[in-house]
């Protein structure tokens, strides 16, 4: 178990490399850092401030030696909006952010795995034909637009829900919706899938033979090794759903780390944007553990090396 | 039967997969003539003409799908933008299809440490959100088509990377592949002549998949305002433009959205399909009339 | 000697493409406790298909189109779900070909082996496991308690037949339908399962039905046997009688095509032709294009199985002159 933890922490902080390298060539290879950090608008003397203040009079190692120290401290400079320290302003996003996926998340994993079993429990009937059209369309539908369509329906026309805000159970509901279509409908189809091979094995009869039950057959039987597979596409749609994370928030008003990315792009606040790729790289980063583990947990094999 | 003929009598008979077809043939029409015969009207403002509701030629043909804040013909922009739309997603897909399924064959067929660091390479760019290395990207360099292609198309290459790596990979263990090799063909040969035509229809099928996923990335970021800029006029654009008129012209967001969500369930239809047809052993469920077919 | 269980023009529908196929048509035949029941036939003859029938287990596309199967004298075909689950352990018990997919890999085999304890007598975890250390040492699993919570990939293929085993027998079924339990095994390791089938079967009083297509392991286990071609069954009777004397052309030529330590350097001998389609069946009798005794009688009249002795019947309208042939 441990061995293949190591090996998969090795493999999974690759990524995470090349994000920090990446974010800071990005910051320099382009020209001066200033065109990126300050707004557009900015004096030469502002520029020439700038320069001496960060250290890009430097030599290239130097700075980079000095980004470096600055990462472990967290210390990406200060938000050009705000002149708050930017590790901060994204700190205080972030909550929001993981709550919302996190529900949506809890959401699609629990409503795929009984909307899929339910459809691959009889293959090709009504209910499967109209649980994969649904699904093939839900994940086919472009999500900002599916968040106007819900706005235009139930807050303009209907008046039922509030069109921003995170406070009470009523201005969730616009906001998981729309972030939950996608891997709702990806989710669907996959665990469908992978329960049709699971429910026509063997080992399916023999627990009939035993006398189970219907349900102890599919949700113990079947769905856990089903479970396998289904967990590999969640935990790319839990990665991916960063991108819906973006859209939502910026139609919501979510005051999450989606939000933030588009607001200091749209103001050139670059201290803040490289703050939080970073910390969201090292969140995907944890979370690719995190699945690692449930996928061990949920295979002895995968937990014995037995398969890769 | 000859290849062709069959899977255009099967396509025939599959109502769904011919639809699909039809749409996306329309909407192929629609982007490539439709910026030359309504690019004018498209931005032709007509403040007599301003918000008028959809499904009423009393102002004309053109305002059939009513008309935006500045009197624009939303049908005309519709085409138009289709389009911008294609022209962005057509290249994005076509360049990460070439370049995605050329590394992947190379390295499936080469192995040994080619084949590893293709495959981290792949890895470290699909374990980020591509939405978020756009936005990055866009945020360094400026938002235009060009760069809007490029970091789709990287975005989307390790998908076509594995896909072509693992048949790839299979197949060199082939005998065909032996047999080749032992008259001294060359690997570049031999990719091209044996491997590229078993690898090329799993890659096609994966390609239509991600036509539907390029083209919503695209839509997102023009709604987000970091993709197609005005005055260029895409589907996502016009959704995010159509979004501050919700209350009182409905119309300028519905039916951009409308026409993304055909064109992905068309491609992704066609894909599901082809995906069946394409493969020998279950070509034969697509000859049976549709309530017979039975998943085995 | 008690009837453990009697099956009585058991058919089979299977759904295809092409439309519903008749895959086992009209079997009958009835095990006594204690005894065992060969079912022999070639594969694709319908003999597995017979057995998940009587276990209730058949696939999505196929579906039972008559009989009846008792058990104490209830026809278990005709029960609801629910009481058929309750029969489904005690009453009647399976076990597979392939042990490796017929265990759940995800699942501890101790956790496997407890199940029908969990669910039929209601055990708490702790009793059930214990339960299942001793079904472990009873069908000869060494070190039983230290491997409770080992996996399926951890035993060997023979071990891992033991375990099914354990699990079939676990709540003493009246009747215990064996699929083809050795044909995944080495031979050696076939006859130490095959030695424990024995064992249990005179142990618990239990009837075996034991499905195969190997005709000296149905000689060597079974008391009775029942020979299947094409979805029926062709002969019934004695083991011993049947094989000594057959009254089918088809159970002759199955004798014919074993090779004998005589028979060196003479050619093998085969039944020429092959099964029939089943969506395809002949008119009449379904053996006749391969058989030697076929007339045109055999083309338009179906034999069926008709008594031709005390406890023995064949489906042939010449076993009189096979028999003295």
């Amino acid at each position: 178990m441990l061995t293949f933890l190591r090996r998969r922490i090795i493999s999974s902080a690759l990524p995470l490399l090349v994000v920090i390298l990446g974010v800071f060539f990005l910051a320099r290879l382009t020209g001066d850092p200033a065109n990126l950090y300050l707004p557009l608008s900015a004096t030469p003397e502002m520029r020439a401030e700038f320069a001496a203040r960060n250290g890009f009079d430097q030599p290239v190692l130097v700075q980079f030696g000095d980004y470096l120290a600055q990462l472990v401290h967290l210390d990406f400079g200060e938000s050009l909006r705000t002149a708050q320290p930017a590790a901060e302003a994204v700190l205080r996003a972030f909550p929001a952010t993981l709550q919302l996926a996190g529900v949506t998340m809890l959401l699609a994993v629990v409503g795929a795995a009984v909307v899929g079993s339910l459809a691959a429990y009889r293959p090709n009937s009504a209910a499967d034909r109209g649980a994969s059209f649904l699904s093939a369309t839900a994940a086919s539908i472009p999500d900002f637009w599916f968040a106007i369509m819900g706005v235009l329906l139930f807050s303009v026309t209907l008046g039922w829900l509030p069109t921003s805000g995170t406070v009470g159970a009523a201005a969730w509901v616009l906001p998981v919706a729309t972030l939950l279509i996608r891997p709702f409908g990806v989710l669907v189809q996959v665990v469908r899938g992978a329960m049709v091979s699971a429910l026509s094995a063997p080992y399916v009869k023999v627990a009939r033979s035993k006398g189970a039950g219907e349900a102890r057959v599919v949700f113990g039987h079947a769905l856990r090794n089903a479970g396998a597979p289904a967990l590999t596409v969640a935990g790319d749609l839990a990665v991916g759903m960063l991108n819906g994370a973006v859209v939502v928030e910026t139609i919501f008003g979510w005051p999450g780390i989606g939000k933030l990315m588009i607001d200091s792009i749209l103001q050139r606040d670059f201290a803040v944007l490289q703050a939080a790729v970073l910390i969201t790289a090292l969140t995907i980063f944890a979370l690719n553990i995190l699945i690692d583990i449930c996928y061990a947990l949920l295979d002895a094999r995968v937990r014995q090396g037995v398969m890769a | 039967m000859t290849g062709k003929a069959s899977m255009l009598s099967l396509l025939a008979k599959d109502r769904f997969a011919s639809a699909a077809v039809v749409v996306l043939g329309f909407i192929a029409l629609c982007a490539a003539v439709g910026p030359v015969l309504l690019g004018d009207l498209a931005v032709e403002q007509n403040l007599r003409a301003v918000n008028l509701p959809p499904f009423s030629i009393g102002h004309g043909w053109e305002f059939v799908l009513g008309s935006d804040s500045l009197g624009r013909s939303v049908a005309a922009r519709l085409v138009v933008a289709a389009g911008t739309t294609m022209s962005v997603a057509v290249p994005a897909v076509l360049l990460s299809l070439t370049v995605g399924s050329a590394w992947g064959m190379w390295a499936g067929f080469s192995g040994g440490w080619r084949e590893n660091v293709s495959m981290r390479v792949g890895d470290v760019i699909l374990s980020f959100p591509s939405l978020l290395l756009a936005v990055v990207v866009l945020y360094v360099f400026t938002p235009s088509v060009a760069n809007l292609i490029a970091v789709l198309a990287v975005a989307r290459i390790p998908v076509y990377l594995r896909t072509a790596r693992a048949e790839a990979a299979e197949l060199r263990s082939r005998l065909f592949v032996d047999a080749a090799r032992t008259f001294g063909t060359g690997s570049g040969a031999i990719i091209r002549r044996h491997i590229a035509p078993s690898v090329l229809p799993t890659l096609l099928t994966v390609a239509a998949v991600d036509f539907c996923f390029v083209m919503l990335t695209e839509s997102s970021l023009s709604f987000l305002g970091i993709g197609i800029q005005p005055p260029d006029v895409s589907w996502g654009l016009m959704v995010a433009q159509g979004r501050q008129e919700l209350q009182t012209a409905w119309w300028i967001a519905v039916f951009p959205g409308l026409a993304i969500v055909f064109t992905t369930v068309s491609a992704a239809m066609l894909a599901a399909w082809a995906r069946v047809a394409g493969d020998p052993g279950q070509r034969w469920r697509l000859t049976l009339p549709r309530k017979e077919r039975i998943s085995a | 000697m008690t009837v453990a269980m009697e099956v009585e023009r058991l058919s089979v529908d299977v759904r295809t493409p092409a439309g519903r196929v008749r895959a086992v048509r009209d079997v009958s035949f009835t095990v006594h406790s204690g005894q065992a029941m060969a079912l022999l036939g070639e594969s694709g003859c319908g003999k597995s298909m017979t057995a998940q029938a009587i276990a209730g287990l058949l696939g999505p596309v196929a579906e039972v189109a008559g009989g009846a199967v008792r058990l104490d004298g209830v026809d278990v075909l005709g029960l609801d779900p629910a009481s058929r689950r309750k029969l489904a352990g005690p009453g009647l018990a399976i076990v597979f070909q392939d042990a490796l997919t017929a265990l759940n890999p995800v699942y501890p085999v101790g956790t496997q082996l407890a199940e029908p304890f969990r669910i039929h007598e209601k055990l708490s975890r702790r009793a059930a496991r214990e339960k299942a250390v001793e079904l472990m040492d009873r069908v000869g699993i060494p070190e039983p308690r230290s491997r409770l919570n080992a996996y399926p990939h951890q035993f060997s293929g023979g071990m891992r037949q033991r375990l099914l085993i354990a699990m079939a027998v676990a709540l003493r079924p009246a009747v215990l339908l064996a699929d083809e339990p050795t044909t995944a095994l080495d031979v050696t390791v076939q006859a130490q399962i095959m030695e424990l089938l024995a064992e249990l079967r005179t142990e618990q009083r239990m009837a075996l039905v034991l499905i195969t297509h190997d005709l000296a392991v149905a000689a060597e286990q079974a008391d009775h046997v029942a020979v299947m071609y094409a979805g029926a069954v062709v002969e019934t009777g004695p083991v011993a009688e049947v094989f000594r004397a057959p009254r089918h052309p088809y159970t002759r030529g199955l004798l014919d095509s074993v090779p004998a330590a005589g028979d060196r350097g003479t050619r093998l001998r085969s039944i020429d032709g092959a099964p029939p389609e089943l969506a395809d069946l002949p008119s009449g009798c379904a053996f006749r294009a391969r058989c030697p005794l076929a007339t045109e009688r055999c083309a338009t009249e179906r034999p069926p199985l008709a008594e031709t002795g005390p406890g023995r019947a064949s489906a042939c309208h010449y076993w009189k002159e096979l028999a003295d042939g």
